[in-house]
């Protein structure tokens, strides 16, 4: 046994890091933000697409990167940390099943919980989006729809059962939600074999490992305030009650990654719905005590912690919200 | 990130599988929690019995792996815990094996491991508890021994110890600060001089005293470390205390939340869905607990020996998680949760001190913010 990274592993990371240091700077997340409605990016998405963001647990035969699920959440962290926005599981989890997922020409997104990301700006809508409507999202970078009839929180009608998934890649017009979605023929079908985990499992599993990343990152944006901003004649970081949260927003983040990367090697269904629950903890949390620890700088639209609370709300509410992951883990005691 | 054990750990496990079905059912029945004679009878009778098996000195001696497999599996198969030798294998033990001379380690862990000898720990001061290093229990050197005069506190075990792991101040001079100048020293317990006055516990048992040491003679041979030095010696105490010292805890308390499922489903309280759910969360944070382990584990198998202040991160939310498990068997047990003579009431009440033993919550925070996060230190 030995649960720290690899080598490859951490390379894989560092890469990452910097890939996303170069596509997605700080600078294109706040112009992002600031466009007056939300767009994807098309020329970032083929760039993820080339470096293999998608492919990357593809088989190489298939031209995937032949890489497995532990460094997927690898990936999937270092998203969350810079809030890389799009419907990025979705287009992940489609990689071979539908057409251009894996090289990032098509924007595949997913009905779920009765929700839909980034609907106008998908190529491929998987699930029943008959209906959508547009909510206006609490987040400025993840444009919502919603699904009439969705019965919501704690309700098994919520839950998709296991197994064999259905994906029904339905092709609406780009720039008009609301044209009938047209049934197509499925490509590709995700099995569920031993070695296969469901496709929604690994959906799951990849959001929280978002929420990890995002958790923390906002663990270093208090703590590097925490050092710098001055009260009373000394950083604010040498008073305990700051120094307490930020102690308590690391264990939050430390608990939850290495809830993540457990269920990433065993993939184990009942340890990601537990994963997802302390991932979507520590993101949502720690993004609270973030902005708690930034004062009244916390509160502007300029730093960026609410952009973490926000993104962080939507995961949590998307891909096995808490009060079922905690139904799922019950179930299994 | 492989949690796969090799083969070697494989074959380590399976065998001490099978000895431990071949040797729990001759274990002699559990004392009375509340008998600390019986008790230290009972946990040093099991020691013996892992010292003849050839497993004594896992807690020092194996690799961090091999030490993690031997807590999971001896807790799965529900053999005892360390109980009174806690100090002597898993403090006292591991601090002389990584700091002590040969003599030191010659004299003192083949008693511990054999079971012979139990230890206590004497840091605590009436006045000393959070601020450990403000200890004033003072060490005269008289010859080539020490004159020891001071009070402890809160002192485990103290009652049947044979030996005490001492914390002493060696140079109380003006302009001294207050991490130097204290010094580690083994004390028999039976030297003159020493009063052990028990402590009754909230939960009515008497495992902690107060130690009274009225110019009590010590062997400056029995100092671990260099005069003075003490606490950089006792830094490496508390890391293993912190670090792996509670890896059976985890696994016993995923089999606890099974247990207390099992009740649930069996008295109706499993139709509550928010009970339901608490249960379901708590089953979460145990399981990332024992992966947050494996991950020390790791570094620690990986960086040599001492943990890290990562240990510091895990007690943090397994004493909160632990006593947020009793809160909820109490949504469970219902009546029985009031009741002393119910396993669990004893057990809720013993774990209200998890935030508090071993260096409070509050001081854990602290230590995590300033080693691990580099915030400043004081106030
Ligand atoms: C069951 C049990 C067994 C024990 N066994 C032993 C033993 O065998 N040997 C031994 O030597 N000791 C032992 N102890 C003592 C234990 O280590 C101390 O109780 C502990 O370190 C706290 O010290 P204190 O009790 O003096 O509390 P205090 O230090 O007085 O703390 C009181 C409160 O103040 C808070 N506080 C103190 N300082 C700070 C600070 N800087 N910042 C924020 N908050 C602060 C604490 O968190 C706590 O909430 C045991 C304790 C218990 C409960």
């Amino acid at each position: 046994m030995d649960f720290r990274l690899t080598e490859d592993q951490r390379a894989l990371r560092k890469g990452v890091r910097e890939l996303l240091a170069r596509l997605f700077d700080r600078e294109a997340l706040r112009a992002a933000v600031d466009a007056p409605s939300p767009s994807l990016d098309r020329e970032l998405w083929r760039e993820l697409g080339a470096a293999g963001f998608f492919a990357l647990r593809l088989p190489e035969e298939e031209g995937g990167v032949g890489l497995g699920l532990a460094e997927a959440v690898l990936l999937f962290e270092e998203a969350g940390r810079v809030l890389l926005p799009g419907p990025l599981v979705a287009t992940h989890v489609a990689a071979g099943a539908v057409p251009g997922a894996a090289e990032g020409s098509t924007v595949v997104t997913e009905v779920d919980e009765g929700l839909v990301p980034w609907l106008d700006e998908a190529d491929v809508v998987l699930g029943e989006a008959e209906g959508a409507v547009p909510l206006r999202s609490v987040d400025p970078l993840t444009p919502l729809h919603r699904v009439p009839g969705f019965v919501g929180a704690g309700s098994r009608s919520g839950t998709r059962p296991h197994g064999r998934r259905s994906v029904v890649p339905t092709l609406p017009q780009r720039g008009d939600p609301h044209a009938p979605a047209e049934r197509m023929p499925t490509t590709g079908v995700v099995e569920d074999t031993a070695e296969v985990l469901p496709a929604t499992e690994v959906a799951v599993l990849l959001t929280a490992a978002e929420q990890v990343g995002s958790a923390g990152r906002t663990t270093e944006m208090a703590v590097s305030y925490a050092r710098e901003r001055e009260q009373f004649g000394q950083v604010i970081g040498g008073f305990q009650a700051v120094k307490h949260l930020c102690a308590g927003m690391l264990v939050r983040g430390e608990l939850a990654r290495a809830a993540v990367r457990g269920a990433a090697v065993t993939g184990d269904p009942v340890e990601i719905a537990g994963a997802k629950l302390l991932a979507d903890e520590a993101a949502t949390a720690n993004a609270r005590d973030c902005l708690q620890v930034f004062g009244g700088m916390g509160f502007t639209w300029e730093a960026d912690v609410h952009l973490h609370l926000k993104r962080a709300w939507v995961r949590a509410r998307l891909r096995l919200p808490a009060a079922r992951a905690e139904e799922v883990v019950a179930a299994n005691l | 990130m492989d949690l796969a054990y090799s083969d070697e750990e494989e074959e380590f496990r399976g065998r001490l599988r099978e000895w431990l079905a071949a040797t729990l059912p001759t274990l002699p029945p559990r004392p009375d929690p509340l008998d600390w004679p019986a008790r230290r009878a009972y946990d040093c009778g099991w020691q013996r019995r892992l010292y003849d098996a050839g497993y004594a000195d896992v807690h020092w001696d194996a690799s961090p792996t091999q030490r993690l497999i031997f807590l999971e599996e001896t807790e799965l198969a529900g053999a005892p815990y360390v109980g009174a030798n806690f100090v002597g294998l898993l403090h006292a033990g591991p601090t002389i094996a990584a700091e002590g001379t040969p003599e030191q380690r010659d004299r003192w862990l083949p008693p511990v491991l054999r079971g012979d000898e139990v230890w206590c720990q004497g840091f605590s001061e009436p006045d000393a508890g959070s601020d450990l290093a403000s200890l004033r229990t003072r060490a005269v050197r008289d010859g080539d021994e020490y004159v020891v005069s001071g009070q402890k506190i809160w002192t485990s075990h103290a009652e049947v110890a044979d030996w005490c792991e001492l914390l002493v101040r060696t140079d109380a001079g003006p302009g001294v600060s207050k991490h130097r100048g204290i010094s580690w020293l083994a004390m028999p317990m039976d030297a003159p001089g020493v009063t052990v006055r028990p402590l009754r516990t909230l939960a009515g048992s008497t495992e902690f005293a107060e130690m009274f040491l009225d110019e009590v003679r010590v062997p400056v041979g029995n100092r671990v470390g260099d005069e003075n030095d003490g606490w950089r010696v006792t830094m490496v105490t508390l890391s293993f205390e912190r670090g792996t010292a509670f890896v059976g805890e985890v696994v016993a308390c995923r089999r606890l939340l099974g247990e207390l499922a099992r009740t649930a489903r069996e008295n109706g309280t499993w139709d509550d869905p928010a009970l339901r759910r608490r249960l379901g969360r708590l089953s979460a944070e145990f399981q990332a607990l024992w992966r947050l382990t494996q991950a020390n584990v790791s570094e620690a198998q990986a960086t040599g020996g001492v943990p890290g202040a990562g240990g510091s991160v895990f007690k943090l939310h397994y004493s909160h998680a632990r006593q947020e498990l009793y809160e909820a068997a109490a949504g469970v047990l219902g009546p029985d949760a009031l009741d002393l003579g119910h396993d669990w009431t004893l057990d809720r009440l013993s774990s209200l001190s998890y935030t508090i033993a071993a260096g409070t919550s509050q001081i854990q925070r602290n230590i995590v913010a300033e080693r691990i996060l580099g915030l400043p230190k004081g106030r």
